[in-house]
């Protein structure tokens, strides 16, 4: 019977196999109600990113008006291209082009925190490391052999992975200690944490820009619900009171 | 004002339905937290058909537009996303009442004479349930939508000689692209809506001719002149069933008892309802999968791809078979076998609280292997699984093999004529 069971599940072939690498997670301990943290975000969300990945899906406008910055200074100081504030967050890059330079098209990048979650964005672009073999010089931790340059690294400055030589179960064995930057970026490590925050936070609130909201409104509705329950448990104590069950 | 309201009962029987169907219908006065399911799963339906009106005024059912547009409703439209969620969140919270009444129906035995085909219009809705929960998951266009589409459509594929076609003509293409979505589309919002409130309806009639089961699995209504005038109910009920039976001393009146009852109910499920839609509306993943967030892309397979978690019981089912074919059979069969529980169930006591021990822990079992499978089926595979699926299986099948083998000759507790 357990050779026939073995063998069924043998030929069994796997519908799903395992994505990318299991590198453990850092917490990205992001606060949405902290508009300064996200007005950093989308500042180097528009520095940085935008020349390649797009937020199709959110207005300027949007952004601005939620994040606490005033029209004028929104579009002069987020805005590069000539595009109206009421426009989408969309990039020049052809997106036809970058296809083929980059192999896939740059995913646009307005849900992509609940595509991937914050704590996958926050540790992925802090795993990015130099790696010669790879097109663009690098590779990273989270999500192996990625097709996109370290655009961060002038804040971040030259990222190097480091190893320790560590005797496990009698072997010697090389250990990942951690990423180290060469200093020669225009942020220290902490500061670089923490732009990198910054940037989750912004892009948490663009995967859904009505989170405070709805928050705000659910614990009306939870207050209300309540207080209907004990209305509508006291009637109906009332009117089954003395019927035997 | 009687006079405006007795010209309108004398050309439509508005209080005469009222007070047969609501006000003057005698519910057990026994039943307990079970029989509220049902009431739910009628609040949720008119949730869904509600917030689905909103959602397609804005919702542009083309490949192209499907995934902004639900973009659009979340950001632009005034309160879209509180009208988006209240759908998602329904339709998870449709099969957990559903499964719910279900398993209530097993453990009280309500599938029974003479309520056979109650269950078995209860099952369609189930079933036109699932084609319609499939088809509404597609209408996003997320990554999810497409490969799960994929995968549900491609299982007609396994049946012998017309199934590449029959493929070929349900997806309206030779791959599942926007004219999938849009046949998708129309069913979901006009065809499978009305089968659905057809069903109910049906479902409702069908439940008021038989009556009202209850955890003692009793019948409340006794042969014409059995009762005596003492042991006959004192509430006001409805002549078309005094003027067949006898209704016991048993019962209460549909309106205010059960409402009230029903309130109590409803008002406990919209705090966990309210609480997840506004505060955890993916439900970890669970009620909206974090892949079906990125646009549909048919040149990029996601890592996993899994049904939403009410159909992973099933999923886990068909994954268990390795022939494909027998493994779609296997699947049809979980469900078919449901439908089959009246006569598979030999027995003539309703109420898990009278029959034997065996019976219950049966039904607990059968519970057990039904959410292990759904965790099974909904989450990554692993070698493990794949046995473990098997088995449970086996197990899913077990419970109607065994309740048809022991209902026959099952040993039962008395059961007593009246519920007090």
């Amino acid at each position: 019977m357990k050779k026939l069971l073995l063998a069924i599940a043998l030929l069994v072939p796997s519908l799903a196999f395992a994505a990318g690498s299991s590198h453990p997670l850092d917490k990205a301990d992001y606060d949405l109600t902290d508009q300064a943290s996200l007005q950093n975000g989308a500042r180097i969300f528009m520095n940085y990113c935008l020349g390649c990945h797009q937020q199709q899906y959110q207005r300027y406008s949007r952004t601005f008006a939620d994040l606490g910055i005033p029209t004028e200074l929104g579009a002069e100081y987020l805005q590069f291209t000539g595009e109206k504030p009421t426009d989408y967050i969309t990039t020049p890059m052809p997106q036809a082009d970058a296809a083929v330079w980059f192999g896939a098209p740059p995913p646009d990048l307005t849900l992509v925190a609940r595509v991937r979650g914050a704590d996958w964005l926050y540790t992925y672009l802090r795993t990015f490391y130099v790696d010669d073999s790879k097109t663009f010089g690098v590779n990273n931790l989270v999500f192996p052999n990625v097709g996109m340059p370290h655009v961060l690294q002038e804040l971040q400055g030259t990222p190097r992975i480091s190893y320790e030589e560590a005797m496990v179960d009698g072997e010697m064995v090389e250990r990942y200690v951690g990423i180290v930057a060469d200093g020669n970026g225009e942020l220290n490590a902490e500061e670089y944490d923490k732009a990198i925050l910054d940037l989750v936070n912004y892009l948490e609130y663009t995967g859904e820009p009505s989170r405070l909201e709805s928050e705000a409104i659910g614990k009306g509705v939870l207050i209300f619900i309540f207080i209907f329950f004990v209305f509508a448990y006291l009637l109906k104590k009332d009117y089954w009171r003395g019927i035997k069950k | 004002m009687n006079a405006l309201l007795n010209w309108f009962e004398q050309r439509i029987p508005v209080m005469r339905v009222a007070n047969m169907h609501a006000i003057q219908y005698p519910a057990p006065v026994n039943m307990n937290f079970w029989y509220v399911f049902g009431f739910l799963a009628t609040i949720v339906l008119v949730n869904q058909i509600v917030t689905g009106v909103w959602l397609t005024m804005n919702f542009e059912p083309s490949a192209e537009r499907a995934f902004a547009s639900v973009e659009y409703i979340m950001r632009e439209v005034d309160y879209g996303w509180l009208i988006r969620y209240m759908h998602s969140t329904g339709a998870s919270a449709f099969f957990i009442v559903v499964y719910m009444h279900m398993f209530r129906g097993m453990i009280y035995g309500s599938y029974q004479k003479p309520r056979e085909l109650l269950w078995v219009f209860g099952m369609l809705i189930y079933l036109a349930l699932m084609a319609e929960a499939f088809m509404g998951y597609v209408l996003p266009w997320g990554q999810m939508s497409y490969w799960g589409a994929q995968v549900i459509v491609s299982l007609f594929s396994a049946i012998p000689v017309i199934g590449p076609d029959l493929v070929v003509w349900i997806q309206g293409d030779y791959v599942i692209s926007g004219a999938t979505l849009n046949r998708f589309f129309a069913l979901h919002v006009i065809a499978l809506p009305l089968v659905i409130v057809i069903l109910v309806f049906l479902h409702i009639i069908a439940l008021h001719e038989v009556g009202s089961n209850n955890p003692d699995g009793i019948a409340i209504k006794h042969k014409k002149g059995s009762l005596s005038e003492e042991e006959k109910t004192n509430y006001e009920i409805h002549e078309y069933y005094t003027s067949k039976y006898d209704i016991a001393d048993d019962v209460v009146p549909f309106f205010p008892h059960i409402v009230l009852k029903d309130l109590v109910a409803f008002s406990i499920f919209l705090a966990g309802f309210a609480y997840v839609m506004f505060f955890a509306p993916e439900m970890g993943g669970k009620f909206l999968e974090h892949p079906n967030f990125e646009i549909a892309n048919p040149l990029k397979t996601p890592a996993h791809i899994f049904p939403v978690w009410y159909f992973t019981p099933f999923y886990a089912i068909l994954k268990a078979v390795p022939d494909k074919l027998f493994g779609v059979l296997t699947m049809f069969g979980a469900i078919g076998a449901l439908f089959a529980l009246p006569w598979l169930d030999r027995g003539n006591v309703r109420s898990w609280r009278y029959r034997s021990g065996l019976h219950k822990w049966n039904l607990i079992v059968f519970a057990i292997v039904f959410i292990f499978l759904g965790y099974l089926g909904g989450t990554p595979q692993e070698n493990w699984k794949i046995i473990a699926s098997q088995i449970a299986t086996v197990m899913y099948f077990g419970f109607f093999g065994l309740l048809w083998i022991y209902s026959k000759n099952e040993k039962t507790k008395p059961v007593p004529t009246r519920i007090r």
